[in-house]
């Protein structure tokens, strides 16, 4: 199949971000204990006019947002320093800041952001850095600071400038309704809609370089995986069997995607070489085989597979072709997602007939719950491992919520419209 | 049997037509026009037999559509229920003597992930098949398509919601 031209779809997004959007917002739910204490001073504008983007306002945001920090209020900053001789260590103490974050923009032809990060007990200077870019990405480089700031101070690496996909969805009772594939920053800012149809638009996911996506669209009538890329909107159907055509999952290699097709009787998982489009079966079973996702390493998949009565989670390793059971705990263990360590896995797992999201340790087996909503779907790992998003009910309407791996840590992103489910956390971007 | 006067007229007719050609004589004229009313005769039986099959598949047609072209599932089950057979006897009774096709729609309820709903939907569309199949109608007149839990009727959550959700429709 050739490469389609995607002006229809151009068009569609132009139309459609000028209309309606789920646009996030986010609610903090739950936080640690005792947050690091960081005042994000609003960075100093070396420019005509007024700033482009506030800087501090979206690195201040980040941090907040991790539940590990407790951001200075602005209207608490006894003073407003952008440069280290302006810093009077004694004010800070005074309202019990543990770091200070200063900066300076400037736009010539790229957008240069400079900043000093300062332990305020010690007085001295932690980190510095400077992020240039283009200005309509400045917030994309505001969180690659809020990103450096938070592996200095938590030894992990920042998934701030990531970004996420979505599906939200338009209700028409008793009609079609709408869904919308939404691409939109990790903080649920600028939203862009990819994709709109009066047709179910479901499973999106993320080449391993971020720069592609693929998901299931039934515009046609039928399911039929697409890929699309994201700078060009250059897309490509991949698949068009009978039956489902479902979970389109990227090789951490970027060559081959696992997805799951019906064409042969019943769902199962197949391997498509993205550069031949040769297909491989991987499972040959009357039961319900789906929802495959890989190892980092690339030797194994996890899939769904009610082969034992119930939904549980399965490992296969394409290495020696062996299959082995994964979850026993619960009824109902389905949909995994795999971290980059490899090890902790997150999944729905039932309990009480409720649905919640639940992280796997591999290596102990052990099985936590990290959820109390009735109806949590759709887990997705951050790219450094230490929040996950996933979709759950709140007011009877479908909204993204986040909780970190240790289940500390909890925030909910409800749209101002419509239904929204199916999050995608994007890998680690290059620049 | 509310269709066989029309039958039995269409048989008397074609009786006097039968007759009409075996009585007649040597005479051309005669025997023309004898073969020009046995056409006729044999034109009108086949009219009065279309205008019957498709009484007939009227019929079939409005009994099928009064019993509905919904049919429910109980969770997690794509075992065709025992409420849901009278409905789609009718719909294979309306099916047979004829070629057109059908799309079965699969759905669930929202509970549980939505790429195992869509595999839950599929086989719940391929149980109505099933049974279709195996009473008479071909394979290649019936396509199944699963839409999982996208498709609800009813958004809310709660069984009486989901009960709704949980169904295939035939169009």
């Amino acid at each position: 199949m050739k490469w389609l031209t995607a002006s229809v779809l151009w068009t569609l997004f132009a139309l459609t971000t000028m209309g309606v959007r789920a646009d996030l917002t986010i609610e903090i739910t739950q936080g640690v204990d005792n947050p690091t204490s960081i005042a994000v001073v609003p960075f100093a504008w070396q420019g005509a006019g007024t700033a482009p983007e506030d800087i501090a306002g979206v690195v201040d945001g980040d941090l907040a947002r991790s539940g590990q920090f407790s951001p200075v209020g602005r209207s608490d900053m006894l003073g407003l320093p952008s440069s280290e001789p302006e810093i009077f260590y004694r004010d800070w103490r005074a309202i019990e800041t543990e770091y200070l974050l200063i900066g300076r923009v400037s736009v010539a032809g790229q957008m240069r952001i400079e900043y000093e990060l300062f332990d305020v007990l010690r007085q001295k200077k932690v980190h510095n850095g400077v992020e240039t870019g283009p200005v309509n990405e400045a917030r994309m480089l505001a969180h690659r600071v809020a990103d450096a700031v938070y592996e200095k101070l938590t030894g992990i690496r920042g998934a701030f400038a990531t970004r996420l996909l979505y599906v939200s969805v338009s209700r028409v009772p008793g009609g079609k309704d709408y869904a919308r594939l939404t691409l939109a920053d990790s903080d649920g800012a600028r939203p862009i809609v990819l994709l709109e149809s009066r047709e179910p638009v479901l499973a999106p996911s993320w080449s391993p370089d971020g720069t592609q996506i693929a998901y299931v669209s039934f515009e046609t009538g039928r399911p039929a995986i697409y890929r699309q890329h994201l700078a060009t909107g250059q897309r490509e159907q991949l698949t068009n069997f009978k039956g489902l055509n479902g979970s389109p999952a990227w090789s951490p290699d970027g060559n081959s995607m696992a997805m799951v097709l019906s064409k042969d009787g019943n769902p199962d998982i197949y391997l498509m070489n993205l550069s031949n489009k040769r297909l491989t079966r991987i499972t040959r079973h009357y039961a319900i085989d789906t929802e495959p996702t890989w190892m980092p390493d690339g030797n194994s998949l996890l899939f769904t597979s009610d082969r034992g009565g119930r939904p549980q989670i399965y490992r296969y390793d394409l290495r020696n072709g062996n299959t082995e059971r994964v979850t026993f705990e619960g009824v109902y263990n389905a949909r995994a997602r795999v971290a980059q360590d490899g090890r902790n896995v997150v999944l729905v797992h039932q309990q009480d007939g409720a649905f919640h999201i639940a992280l796997l340790d591999l290596v102990t087996n052990r099985l936590q719950v990290l959820t109390s909503t009735e109806l949590d779907e759709s887990p997705s790992i951050a790219p450094n491992g230490s929040m996950v998003l996933y979709a759950t009910k709140y007011a009877d309407r479908g909204i993204l919520a986040a909780v970190s791996v240790d289940g500390g840590v909890k925030f909910r992103l409800p749209a101002r419209e419509g239904d929204v489910r199916e999050p995608a956390w994007s890998p680690h971007m290059s620049r | 049997m509310r269709h066989l006067p029309v039958a039995g007229k269409a048989i008397t007719l074609l009786f006097t037509a039968a007759l009409l050609v075996a009585c007649s004589g040597s005479d051309t004229k005669d025997a023309e026009a004898e073969a020009a009313a046995a056409a006729a005769a044999a034109k009108a039986a086949e009219e009065a037999a279309a205008a019957e099959a498709t009484a007939r598949q009227q019929q079939l047609d409005s009994a099928a559509a009064a019993l509905g072209n919904v049919f429910y599932f109980d969770y997690d089950s794509s075992a065709l229920r025992a409420d849901s057979i009278d409905a789609l006897n009718a719909h294979i009774a309306a099916l047979q003597g004829n070629e057109r096709t059908v799309r079965l729609e699969g759905h669930t309820d929202e509970r549980g992930t939505r790429d195992y709903n869509m595999a839950l939907g599929e086989r719940r569309a391929n149980s109505v098949r099933d049974y279709m199949v195996a009473n008479g109608i071909a394979s290649y007149r019936i396509e199944s398509i699963s839409y999982g839990e996208e498709r609800p009727i009813a958004y809310g959550s709660g069984e009486s919601n989901w009960a709704q959700n949980r169904r295939v429709e035939l169009k």
